[in-house]
């Protein structure tokens, strides 16, 4: 006999899907079967049960090999590193729970931290356009219950996002929307013919990199000016179509994603995206929204927000909080070689920094805290793992759209095995106590750098 | 048929890449689901080799081998494309001008085969490449 | 708990009708008491003001919206931020302060309790996180019911007991304190880009107006016995000539008599009234028509408001009101952020400037003084900011100095570039009434406690009441400039939050052990509302019911909660 769990959330990605039901043993320590789920929310609680996996730290030896060391041992070493470290790097943040963040930002103003989170390398350029033109937004229910225009910009959620046309977007029947996918019209933008292009009625293949001048042609388009004989590689009949689709919604939504933040004009797209959406308000109603990619990365940016008052690359070394994108984000960090230690928290800049950063962090004391092996944890110093957040403990969450939901516990982690949480907050009280133990001269002048 | 191709390089998540490192990264599976790039059928011709065979990458920013499948997500001639890891990230663009995101997208490449060097994992290949 | 003994203050104090007497205060478990031990911990107040800790009714501080607006104005931040210091935490914002210099400032102001103004019920878990991260004050927020499709169908059907049970309902799944209502019906309208802005536009598809939801509201409000009446901010707001769509608002609530085992006796609270008084039909002839409202408000008890006072700063709008910030940005052309949130309510941010040197803004600030000093009964009009729509809740010193003093304003009023035509559009310049110290006790203590419906718990000093006591530099007896009022009510030199010291010579010196407010309202079991209410989660909602409850230690570690009977 094995018991059910309803209601869990999935802790992939930015939809935050929160109707996943995950039968387990029953003595509540083994994932059996997942329902509801995409294939990759399924691999993720599915690996839960992987027999191979890493249960305690491990320190790099002299030789590049690991060897097991207890927690005690790891949490010893890790606030060491930052007691010693004059400015380190806390970067990740988005596989993990609010509360973990929470604690997180009370080491880094302990200790002088820069804290960074993944929208570094996902959507730190839409962060930045929002700071310069706002976001008119909305919810994902909303986009169910009301939406027949639905724009994909540089997204392609059949693969990064497996359910959001199913659950949100495109297939659902809202109240409004009764008829499901039929009564809505899906325009998609991207260089490539992607799966989700292959779903829409309005295709919109354009050069790679073009995205701005797209963009502005589609604000021209929605003046009813003059378009030259093609932007982009788009014949400008096909523009003028899809802007015709636009404005005989009655919602129209545009989600856009890494296509338009990682191309050359970063920020600067999504500024133009925004303001196209700013624009389509004059004749219907229209939103724009952030196809976030890790389910809490968006909590990250929530909890800096109303802890320190920006969204990403806080820079807690002069003692208050500083943002400067550019100069306190974590590329730009490394590349410079600016930061003298780095923990990485909840992800795997080992896979998804560019090399050149990948480098520093094997250069300096580093200490990866991540369920299991990855490229990181293998270029670091130390390694602790911890258990799967939203399946071995809890905590709060928040989706794309900023609502917050509270994830469940599922199973039991591996015996012994700490949370990332309790970790942190161990850490965070070992450093206050070496900190309280240091010399007066010492503390007296570390405390004028944090003044 | 030519000794190596320019193309244009983009990465990003495919739905493959999601579940071979959700299985775990250090698994075989990651690096078929990773170790690739998606080129049109035409490059490949252009390039003359047969699908499935390596090739090396090569940009302004580093050198890596990957295997050479045909694009699913196409056409899309003249543009390619590898899945978010360490394979990519050897070669894209790191320069962020200014705004904290590095150039995933849009870094100019060579392709040339290489049927006889291995396509290493992710962890093989990261720990070679920060010693370099 | 410590014993601690205020000596010889000038205590002003509405609920023991103390008016400016030499009295101690002596505290005790975190109560004030009649009299306490030898022992106790003795602060000289002698020459000093003593008042109980004040009570914010009225402002936007934690949540998706105030949050949104923190993290999209970085420029909010520069030049503000300082590092904790002595176990306090690192601080930041101006217009949009970080949760903990939230706290910090509110108790640095001798503020002990603020309720937060607008909770959408889907983000309540990001309200409660806030609220348990901004220390020292007691918090409770206020759910949106206006726009609320379950209260919309159930208003329409003319359903009250289904209407109160959903209420009941959901102050219980997301922790809240209160009715709210945003703009009734515009802000559903907006979902479809229009809006309401008579309380007789019909709601689109919903087939009711603003008006039938108001008196629905109120009505449920009474039929539970809450502590707190409806809470309105009306349609039409910010729009030249709109003072008759407030007194159509006002007029909804005729006929109500209070009912609660609390001590409120108004049925309808409207907020931030200065953006409700406006005459005029562009923003040419704008004018203040304070006095029709004020006069509304003098003869009908059962009203109470609150202010909203512009401060002349630059600060960052934010509502529920959704279609009255995109009317904003086309105005000002700053950056626009807006959320609609489904089956619930929408909210808008825009950025604004309230220049000394623009002619509207000033007659803006004119009006909200005028609804001050015109009240006839400073225990049914509160100060607020409406922060930080008109100005950030800081500024509440400088609101002080220019109610209580004539020559503060008039030397405002003269220095403005258009100080000819502002004076011709407004009342101010004809007004010498100053704002007593007692008054000031009522407007700021006794009376928003008295509407909240927690007057036996905040906003006095009798004894039984909770200690939150505030002391501030200031000599009533003596000779003191206007400057030196606001400076002495910008930092008061001692403040006591439920018995415990947090505040020393202006300096917070303690983090507090912050309460949540909320209210557990009991009905009879309906198994309708439970049946629409998993239809409309399995239907509509994008998260499960399951899923919505706020509960838990995480988010609100240390609740208060209010208990209400309705099941007779």
């Amino acid at each position: 006999m094995a018991k059910t769990v309803t209601d869990v959330t999935c802790p992939f990605c930015g939809s935050l899907c929160d109707d996943i039901e995950v039968q387990v043993s029953d003595d509540g320590t083994k994932v059996l079967e997942v329902f509801n789920a995409c294939a990759i929310g399924a691999a993720k609680f599915l690996h839960t049960a992987a027999k191979d996996r890493v249960t305690r730290p491990r320190m790099r030896q002299e030789d590049g090999s690991y060897k097991e060391v207890s927690y005690d041992e790891a949490i010893e070493y890790t606030a060491h590193m930052f007691v010693n470290s004059k400015k380190p790097l806390m970067y990740g943040w988005s596989n993990t729970n609010c509360e973990a963040q929470s604690v997180g930002h009370e080491i880094a103003e302990a200790t002088g931290g820069i804290v960074d989170n993944t929208a570094t390398v996902c959507h730190g350029p839409s962060l930045i356009a929002i700071q310069d033109v706002g976001i008119p937004s909305c919810t994902l229910g909303e986009i169910k219950n009301r939406a027949d225009v639905v724009l994909f910009w540089g997204c392609n959620p059949a693969h990064a996002h497996p359910r959001h046309l199913s659950k949100y977007s495109i297939f659902p029947r809202g109240f409004f929307t009764g008829k499901g996918h039929k009564g809505r019209k899906m325009i998609v933008v991207d260089p490539r013919n992607t799966d989700t292009m292959k779903l829409a009625d309005v295709p919109l293949q354009l050069e790679q990199g073009r995205d701005y001048e797209l963009l502005s042609a589609f604000r021209v388009a929605i003046r009813g000016e003059e378009l030259p004989e093609k932007v982009a590689g788009i014949p400008r009949e096909k523009i003028y179509e899809a802007v015709e689709v636009m404005k005989n919604g009655r919602f129209g939504v545009i989600f856009f994603g890494m296509g338009v933040t990682q191309s050359l004009g970063k920020n600067h797209n999504i500024d133009n995206a925004i303001m196209v959406t700013k624009d389509m308000n004059e004749y219907t109603k229209f939103a724009i929204i952030a196809m976030r990619g890790h389910y809490n990365v968006t909590g990250s940016g929530q909890v800096m927000g109303w802890q320190w008052g920006f969204p990403f690359a806080t820079d807690l070394s002069r003692g208050f909080a500083r943002y400067n994108p550019g100069e306190t984000t974590s590329n730009d960090l490394l590349r410079r070689r600016e930061v003298d230690a780095i923990m990485v928290f909840a992800s795997d800049p080992g896979s998804h920094f560019p090399i050149s950063s990948v480098r520093e962090i094997a250069k300096i004391p580093s200490v990866a805290v991540v369920p299991d092996i990855n490229p990181t944890t293998e270029i670091s110093k130390l390694h602790v793992p911890v258990a799967v957040n939203a399946i071995e403990t809890g905590g709060c969450c928040y989706r794309m759209d900023n609502v917050p939901i509270d994830a469940r516990k599922v199973v039991e982690p591996p015996e012994g095995m700490l949370t990332d949480l309790e970790f942190l907050t161990r850490v965070r009280d070992r450093i206050a106590e070496l900190k309280a133990q240091a010399p007066a001269g010492v503390r007296a002048s570390a405390e004028a750098v944090g003044a | 048929m030519a000794e190596s191709i320019s193309l244009n390089l983009i990465s990003g998540r495919t739905i493959q890449q999601g579940v071979a490192m959700e299985g775990g990264k250090s698994k075989q599976p990651y690096t078929e689901a990773c170790g690739i790039i998606e080129m049109d059928p035409e490059d490949l011709k252009r390039l003359g080799i047969y699908r499935n065979t390596h090739v090396r990458v090569t940009s302004d920013y580093g050198s890596v081998v990957v295997k050479a499948v045909e694009a699913t997500q196409g056409p899309h001639p003249g543009l390619a494309f590898i899945p978010m890891g360490v394979w990519a990230n050897a070669v894209v663009n790191p320069n962020t001008y200014g705004v904290g995101m590095p150039t995933f997208k849009g870094t100019p490449i060579q392709v040339s085969p290489a049927a006889n060097e291995p396509v290493l994992s992710s962890i093989e290949l990261v720990q070679m490449l920060v010693k370099e | 708990m410590a014993e601690y003994l205020i000596r010889n203050g000038f205590v002003f104090d509405p609920v023991s009708g103390v008016n400016g007497d030499r009295k101690d205060i002596a505290v005790k478990d975190g109560k004030i008491v009649e009299s306490v031990s030898p022992s106790a911990k003795v602060f000289d107040a002698a020459g000093k003001t003593v008042m109980a800790g004040a009570v914010e009714i009225h402002a936007h501080i934690a949540g998706p919206k105030v949050n949104e607006g923190r993290n999209y104005r970085p420029e909010d931040k520069l030049f503000n931020a300082a590092s904790g210091v002595g176990g306090m935490r690192t601080t930041g914002g101006f217009s949009i302060p970080t949760t903990f210099k939230t706290g910090y400032n509110y108790a640095k102001m001798g503020y002990t309790t603020a309720i937060e103004a607008a909770m959408p019920p889907l983000y309540a878990r990001h309200v409660h996180e806030e609220i348990r991260d901004t220390p020292i004050i007691d918090e409770g927020a206020l759910p949106v019911f206006g726009n609320n499709w379950f209260v919309l169908e159930y208003l329409k059907n003319r359903e009250l007991e289904n209407t109160a049970a959903y209420i009941s309902w959901l102050l219980r799944a997301s922790k809240g304190y209160g009715v709210k209502v945003v703009n009734p019906g515009g802000t559903e309208a907006w979902g479809w880009g229009l809006n309401c802005l008579t309380v007789n536009d019909p709601v689109p598809y919903f087939d009711i107006t603003p008006a039938q939801i108001v008196r629905g509201l109120i009505e449920a409000n009474e039929y539970l016995g809450l502590p707190h009446s409806m809470h309105i901010h009306a349609n039409n707001l910010g729009n030249p000539g709109n003072y008759t769509t407030t007194l159509d608002t006002f007029r909804l609530a005729e006929g109500f008599k209070a009912n609660n085992r609390f001590g409120r006796e108004q049925t309808m609270h409207h907020t931030h009234v200065q953006f409700h008084s406006y005459g005029g039909d562009t923003w040419g002839n704008f004018e203040s028509k304070s006095d029709e409202i004020i006069d509304y408000v003098n003869t009908h008890p059962n009203l109470t408001i609150d202010t909203g006072n512009v401060t002349l700063d630059e600060t960052t709008t934010m509502t529920a009101d959704g279609p009255f910030e995109h009317h904003l940005t086309e105005l000002n052309h700053l950056k626009w952020a807006n959320v609609d949130v489904e089956l619930e309510t929408a909210a808008g941010i825009v950025p604004y400037v309230y220049s000394p040197d623009i002619k509207v803004c000033a007659i803006q600030w004119a009006i909200g003084l005028e609804l001050g000093l015109l009240a006839k009964d400073p225990m049914r009009c509160f100060i607020t900011t409406d922060h930080p729509n008109a100005g950030p809740f800081t500024r509440y010193p400088r609101i002080i100095k220019w109610l209580m003093s004539k020559e503060a304003r008039e030397e405002r009023l003269n220095t403005f570039k258009h100080a000819e035509k502002v004076i011709g559009a407004t009342l101010l310049h004809g007004i010498d009434r100053e704002i007593t110290f007692y008054e000031l006790a009522q407007m700021t203590r006794a009376g928003p406690a008295k509407a909240l419906g927690l007057k036996d718990v905040y906003g006095g000093l009798a004894p039984g009441m909770e200690a939150d006591i505030a002391v501030y530099d200031i000599n009533p007896e003596s000779p003191f400039t206007p400057d030196q009022l606001e400076e002495a009510f910008s930092a008061a030199a001692l403040v006591i939050k439920t018995g415990l010291p947090v505040v020393e010579n202006g300096v917070v010196i303690n983090n507090g052990n912050k309460r949540t407010l909320w209210v557990d309202a009991k009905v009879n079991e309906n198994p309708q509302v439970m049946r629409d209410v998993e239809e409309k989660f399995l239907k509509y909602y994008s998260v499960t019911l399951n899923n919505y409850e706020v509960q838990g230690h995480h988010y609100i570690p240390n609740p208060y909660a209010i208990q209400v009977d309705a099941t007779q």
